[in-house]
């Protein structure tokens, strides 16, 4: 008998019930939670007259939505502070534990959850957001549910699933200087493309994986939705570990040593068969931009912006045509000669503290070009923001012309107040440069922490290697 | 959930791949709390000329006459024909539910995002995957042809174009039953409760930091 994939030995521990159909009731052993998937869940329990079946697998916080400025004033948008007051209360009600607005533990869930120790490997971890892929990061099946799941989960801690195919997704060789996780995954994405992945669980291998943290693992992980894929993983090893050690959700005692003896088998058997088998060289991987609508529209730096001519599919074609139109883009424009009026650095794929300190060492000792009207850092945690100031972080970017805010998804989605303006050009760190996505009319462009630094200090797009 | 068996409707086609959940419904509808009244906001970007907030009279709003859900042939769809990777982007859930809550109720595509399709079928929405040259060939009759419709049977799992020609397609049993029959997912799963404790006593001493 072959061996098994690493997706295949964590569903395998977390089957209740097999329906004999391919489908199978799953065990869900984390769930996270955050205002705006979950009120319609809560009120569906109450309706129901349930409660939640496990309530301490569960672990809530305000994001989307919340100010990433001064917030002794709460929230001003009345619609949005309904949504984390209903947060609030249902969390209260039922006995969730939370970290509200003020708490120094609040932030985007997909940060905090591993920050606390509350994702752990081998876990299975769900939440009403599509960027749960993150989770994989550290050996854990995760991945992203709607609010009919999220139901389901509170009430019975399982959810109906139909198993997936496996991918493996290797890079190979090492990375040049200067490459990050962003711009692995962005290149991945670019090679294959945003459904290249549905239907999959893609597990990330190779030295180039195996050589990044934990936190570059989650980097790419989390993005795998944008490749289609609902979870994306990282085998287990000891920098996992090193990571997962200590944290305040993480098990102690003889209990560590019992997980850390069952997390060495996390990792794909040799002999394991996965249903599709991508290589990329990782050496080959240049500094990623984004050009257009979908996360697929990607090129190196130093290259120019796509001619739909060149493409023989008609369907691509059209919609090449109406990304260049959105993005208000000339076909053949070199990447690097595209000016940004905004530039944000934050959202759960690139807000970690390795991420500030990537674009503050570009920063640094450097300003805003003039043309820049808003340069916001948004960190991903409360704990983060702490580190980063014990760091000096926070006066680097400052004193380059840079924001200095509170954690939250911010203009990741635009959800609350930080957006862009019809027409305004973004240089983002952030998953999704869909139309809209960071404001009505607004053109994302998709890079990496230093990138957007480098943008920022520029005030146009440039191979960020040639500043540091 | 409503069930679903049959549907003879017109048809609207929504012709550009990777239609994503931020399209179908802007962030801002979010802030809701509740589950319905999404319809007015589907595709709000492409439907308005303004920008649309939750709570304004959507009846006032200026319409891009440009649009496919804003033409007079098209104004009583229920069935939409896509592109690939429809659905693709976020979890989000208002996104069926304001598909759902506009009237549409079969959409046809060459392929759907991962998340999108779960959740479109928890609301009695039927998500048909055909070819993708079978698929180009109804956009070319659909905008060929005013009025046109399409008749969907869930049971027999066939669609039936105007002319007679019958198109078969693939549905797996899980899917089919629950949508067929109207099902609420957790009272199935709850008639299970002994097996998840069952579950819930081994694991909890394999790896008891799990229930920590």
């Amino acid at each position: 008998m072959a061996g098994k994939t690493l997706y295949e030995k964590i569903w395998d521990q977390h089957v209740v019930r097999d329906n004999g159909d391919g489908t199978a009731l799953l065990y869900i052993d984390r769930h996270l939670v955050h205002e705006v998937t979950s009120p319609q869940a809560f009120e569906g329990l109450r309706l129901a007259g349930r409660k939640p079946w496990r309530v301490s697998a569960n672990l809530a916080t305000p994001d989307h939505n919340v100010p990433t400025t001064d917030r002794s004033k709460g929230i001003k948008d009345p619609i949005s502070r309904i949504q984390v007051e209903t947060l609030d209360d249902n969390c209260e009600e039922f006995g969730i534990t939370e970290f509200k607005m003020d708490d120094i533990r609040q932030g985007i869930v997909h940060v905090i959850s591993p920050e606390q120790g509350a994702t752990l490997p081998g876990m299975t971890i769900v939440c009403g957001d599509s960027h749960t892929s993150t989770h994989g990061a550290l050996g854990a099946l995760a991945h992203g549910i709607g609010t009919s799941e999220v139901e389901h989960v509170l009430a019975t801690q399982t959810l109906g699933q139909k198993k997936s195919k496996t991918m493996l997704i290797s890079v190979d060789g090492k990375v040049t200087a200067g490459i990050t996780a962003k711009d692995i995954v962005l290149a991945i994405i670019g090679k294959i493309g945003t459904a290249g992945g549905t239907g999959y669980a893609i597990e990330f291998g190779g030295e180039a994986i195996r050589d990044l943290s934990i936190e570059g693992r989650m980097t790419v992980c989390n993005m795998a939705i944008e490749g289609g894929a609902r979870a994306g993983m990282v085998a287990v090893d000891d920098k996992t570990i090193e990571y997962v050690k200590g944290r305040p959700y993480t098990p102690k005692g003889y209990m560590w040593d019992m997980a850390v003896a069952q997390w060495q088998d996390l990792h794909s058997d040799d002999d394991a068969k996965f249903d599709a088998v991508v290589h990329l060289d990782a050496a080959s991987i240049q500094p990623q931009v984004t050009w257009g609508t979908s996360p697929e529209m990607v090129v190196a730096i130093g290259d120019k912006v796509p001619n739909p001519a060149d493409e023989s599919d008609t369907v691509k074609t059209e919609g090449m045509n109406k990304a260049l139109t959105y993005m208000g883009l000339q076909a053949n424009t070199p990447i690097n000669e595209i000016y940004v009026d905004k530039v944000f650095i934050g959202s759960c794929t690139n807000s970690r503290i390795e991420d500030l300190r990537a674009a503050a060492e570009v920063a640094k000792g450097r300003k805003v070009a003039d043309n820049v009207k808003l340069a916001l850092v948004v960190p991903g945690s409360g704990l983060i923001k702490q580190q980063a100031e014990k760091e000096g972080l926070d006066k680097v970017f400052i004193e380059a012309g840079f924001e200095w805010r509170e954690p939250g998804c911010s203009m990741c989605l635009a959800m609350n107040a930080d957006r862009l303006e019809p027409g305004e050009r973004c240089a983002s760190t952030s998953n999704r440069n869909f139309e809209g996505r960071q404001g009505q009319g607004g053109r994302t462009h998709l890079v990496s922490p230093a990138m957007a630094a480098a943008a920022a200090i520029t005030g146009h797009f440039v191979d960020v290697r040639e500043l540091v | 959930m409503e069930k679903f068996e049959t549907l003879k409707a017109i048809v609207v086609p929504i012709d550009r791949p990777n239609v994503d959940t931020d399209a179908i419904i802007p962030k801002q509808f979010l802030k809701s709390i509740k589950r319905t009244g999404f319809g007015p906001n589907l595709f709000d970007e492409w439907r308005y000329l303004d920008h649309g907030e939750p709570g304004m009279d959507n009846s006032n709003r200026p319409l891009n006459k440009d649009f496919v859900l804003n033409m007079d042939r098209y104004q009583d769809a229920k069935i939409m024909i896509a592109r690939e990777n429809f659905g693709c982007g976020s979890s989000r859930e208002h996104a069926p539910w304001a598909l759902e809550d506009f009237g549409f109720r079969v959409i046809i595509a060459p392929s759907f995002a991962d998340i999108f399709y779960n959740n479109s079928f928890k609301n009695g929405i039927l998500l048909i995957k055909l070819d993708a040259d079978v698929v180009d060939q109804l956009f070319k009759e659909v905008e060929a042809k005013e009025g046109y419709q399409l008749d969907v049977n869930l049971q027999a799992q066939t669609i039936t174009k105007p002319d007679g020609s019958v198109i078969e397609f693939e549905l797996d049993e899980f899917h089919k039953h629950r949508l067929l029959n109207g099902l609420d997912d957790i009272s199935l799963t709850l008639q299970h409760v002994d097996d998840i404790k069952a579950y819930e006593q081994r694991r909890s001493q394999e790896a008891p930091w799990l229930f920590n």
